[in-house]
């Protein structure tokens, strides 16, 4: 058995050389920078940002240049790096209304506080190929519009949608609360879950997965009618508790992607009428998988809001949470390509003694 | 807090944590058997093997009890700073700490659970000194017997007869360690 | 001259924190004397929301973290905790935050948090007027049979 370790030392050695050259590709050709990467597929960074489930742009765009754009392998390379790094503290909870914002639109209201922001969307682009991004030397960027003087005033709060249904008790309420929350990174997710723990999940999970999830509630399994209330997306400060200092300070600021949808809702056999909410909020600009990640949260929430469970996938908690984990779903799928040769040598065994069992008894009856 | 509560941690975490680390682990392996660790320069009344385990094993989701003269605010502002563990009554510790007397009766830490006999405690008796003299110890890791000077055996007794539940015992004395895990069966000689 | 308002420790944390590492090195290059208490370390913070914006909160994901506490010669003490993994930008903020509590917290105040402020400032700016460029003013159309 010597002897084949050996090979296999040797083909895997020259597997990842081979895995190296092409990495880079034609040498003639420029290599990526990680700035690059980090400024220019800045939605790609966000993705394995927010499905690594760890922020930090520098170590994301790496990831993605060592994983030669596969972005489910370059979420297991930040989800492997993270298991490094001792947990030092919990956050204090973001406070997205005082976000930065960069974009933030409601399809509810049309005119609301703070006005409707499109921000550098591509909503409005007619989507055909632009050549001229292919040519070399695009045209130098436009000059930034000159600052205004730094003024004393604190920056206007732009104000959440959902706080106007608020006022007139037509939206269900969230109230605020201290409770610590449950860590499917510390404890086992057991079911049933709190909807802390699944919102977790969510934004850790698959942006495909969801976003088919969040479709068939659409196309009717699951009877929600979602609008999207409010999205925004922009910059929110962090802010820890310093144990040695007994107050919390600010030590970044990150970017975020907050979704509110408004479903209409008849009411049920507990609760009255009104609209209920779904909520989606992922790490940087992920806009598709922060209004797919509401609209899976609020099918998820049909028992407690004493809704009927019509079957429907979406609303199954066992199947959608187990699921849209991306790395423990690539990771059981590509295990079976692993050597099962002693478990497939059973089986052939079994296949033939099988067969020579059915060749005699038909043999016995004629 | 105390400025000297800032220090005495480790300075060179990497290195000295995996070595410390590793001579746990060798301690637990093979009971009765003295090792020594460094690292960690921890307030009065911790022993530096103490301070150096406390530095290693527990973290801010470990819950620590102290006992006796270990619960003082030095030893406190020290764990606050350099590790974060939360402090815990003895029936909910994941971890205990001081001298044998300080941590009567030992029936109250957890022994764990049939379906998870991990989730039990881990006790660390800070002691004047450690020696192979004393109770028989043999079972798993020793190869036919060795000694300790353990401060009784019939606590350790009783505990041995809940295996596979039960808590596991570090023994601590200036830099020296020593472990007396679950499986291990004690005699007085 | 105006005297400007002493800062308190917890802004100008903040402000070395958020401060890009360059910058911060630019206007402080050299660190004083100092012992080291807690060597720069890295690790994570788990982020965490709130339900609905503003009820429960949940774990978001994590963050990079990097930690340092130093003390000077005089016996401040000083503490960084900063987003990201630059460990001298940790150091060197752990040691402006300890200069700031003697008397050379007028002079860095001056030379060192006001400049990141208005950086900080600036950038925000910025983008604001970028985002209020994309506003949309639905008043602003000038319907035909109105002329």
């Amino acid at each position: 058995m010597y002897v084949a370790v050996k090979g296999g030392e040797r083909a895997i050695d020259n597997a990842h050389q081979w895995l190296a050259d092409e990495r880079r590709g034609t040498l003639s050709v420029p290599e990526l920078t990680i700035p690059q990467i980090r400024e220019q597929m800045k939605l790609a960074v966000n993705r394995v940002m927010a499905e690594g489930s760890l922020y930090d742009p520098d170590l994301a765009a790496l990831a993605i240049k060592q994983a030669r754009g596969d972005l489910i392998e370059a979420v297991f390379l930040i989800r492997a790096y993270r298991t490094t790094l001792p947990r030092l503290a919990a956050t204090q909870p973001i406070d997205t209304g005082a976000m930065a914002v960069d974009r933030r639109i409601s399809a509810t209201f049309k005119d609301l506080p703070g006005g409707q922001i499109l921000g550098p969307t591509f909503d409005y682009t007619h989507r055909l190929l632009d050549f001229a991004l292919m040519a070399e030397g695009e045209p130098a960027p436009a000059a930034p519009p000159t600052a205004p003087a730094p003024s004393a005033e604190p920056e206007p709060r732009v104000p959440h949608v959902t706080s106007f249904l608020n006022r007139d008790g037509l939206i269900e309420a969230a109230e605020p609360s201290d409770a610590w929350p449950p860590d499917l990174t510390r404890e086992p997710m057991e079911l049933p879950a709190d909807r802390t723990l699944r919102l977790q999940a969510l934004a850790r999970g698959d942006e495909g997965f969801v976003l088919s999830m969040a479709y068939s509630t659409q196309r009717g399994y699951g009877r929600t009618h979602a609008f999207v209330g409010e999205l925004r997306i922009g910059t929110v400060a962090v802010a820890v508790e310093i144990p040695e200092l007994g107050f919390a300070v600010e030590i970044g600021e990150i970017e975020l992607t907050e979704c509110e949808t408004v479903n209409q809702f008849k009411g049920s056999r507990t609760e009255p009428p009104q609209f209920t909410r779904g909520y989606g909020l992922v790490l940087g600009q992920s806009e598709r998988k922060a209004i797919a990640m509401s609209l899976v949260d609020r099918a998820l929430r049909w028992q407690e809001l004493g809704e009927d469970f019509t079957g429907a996938p979406a609303q199954d908690e066992e199947f959608v949470l187990m699921h849209c984990d991306n790395i423990q779903a690539t990771g059981f799928l590509e295990h079976i390509k692993l050597p099962h040769y002693v478990d497939f040598q059973a089986e052939l065994e079994l296949v033939r003694k099988l067969r020579a069992e059915a060749v005699a008894m038909r043999e016995a009856a004629e | 807090m105390n400025a000297h509560a800032l220090e005495g941690g480790f300075t060179e975490a990497p290195v000295q944590s995996a070595r410390a680390f590793r001579e746990i682990l060798e301690a637990v392996a093979r009971p009765g058997t003295i090792h020594r660790v460094q690292g960690a320069r921890p307030p009065a009344p911790l022993s530096v093997a103490a301070g150096t385990a406390l530095l290693v094993l527990t973290d801010p989701t470990t819950h620590l009890h102290l006992a006796g003269r270990a619960d003082c605010p030095a030893v406190r502002e020290w764990i606050a700073f350099h590790i974060g563990a939360p402090l815990a009554v003895a029936e909910e510790a994941d971890f205990a700490l001081g001298t044998w007397d300080a941590l009567q009766p030992v029936s109250r830490f957890r022994i764990g659970q049939p379906e998870y006999p991990d989730r039990s405690a881990t006790l660390i008796v800070d002691c004047d000194r450690l020696v192979n003299h004393g109770p028989t110890l043999t079972g798993p890791g020793i190869e036919n017997a060795t000694w300790l000077n353990l401060p009784e055996t019939a606590a350790f007794d009783a505990n041995r007869a809940l295996f596979p539940l039960g808590f596991d015992t570090l023994f601590t004395a200036g830099d020296q360690i020593a472990a007396l895990p679950r499986s291990t069966r004690v005699e007085a000689t | 001259m105006t005297q400007a308002s002493p800062l308190s420790r917890k802004t100008w944390m903040a402000t070395l924190a958020k401060a890009a590492p360059a910058r911060l090195a630019a206007l402080f290059p050299d660190l004083p004397p100092h012992a080291v208490l807690r060597q720069p370390e890295i690790g994570a913070v788990m982020v965490r929301g709130r339900v609905g914006g503003t009820g429960v909160p949940f774990n978001l994901g994590e963050m990079t973290v990097t930690r340092a506490s130093v003390r000077l010669a005089s016996g401040e003490v000083g503490h960084a905790w900063v987003q990201g993994r630059d460990k001298l930008h940790a150091l060197r903020a752990a040691a402006v935050d300890a200069l700031m509590q003697t008397d050379r917290a007028d002079g860095l105040t001056a030379q060192v948090l006001r400049p990141l402020e208005v950086d900080a400032r600036t950038h925000r700016e910025i983008r604001a007027a970028k985002a209020a460029g994309t506003k949309v003013d639905f008043f602003t159309m000038v319907r035909g049979e109105d002329k």
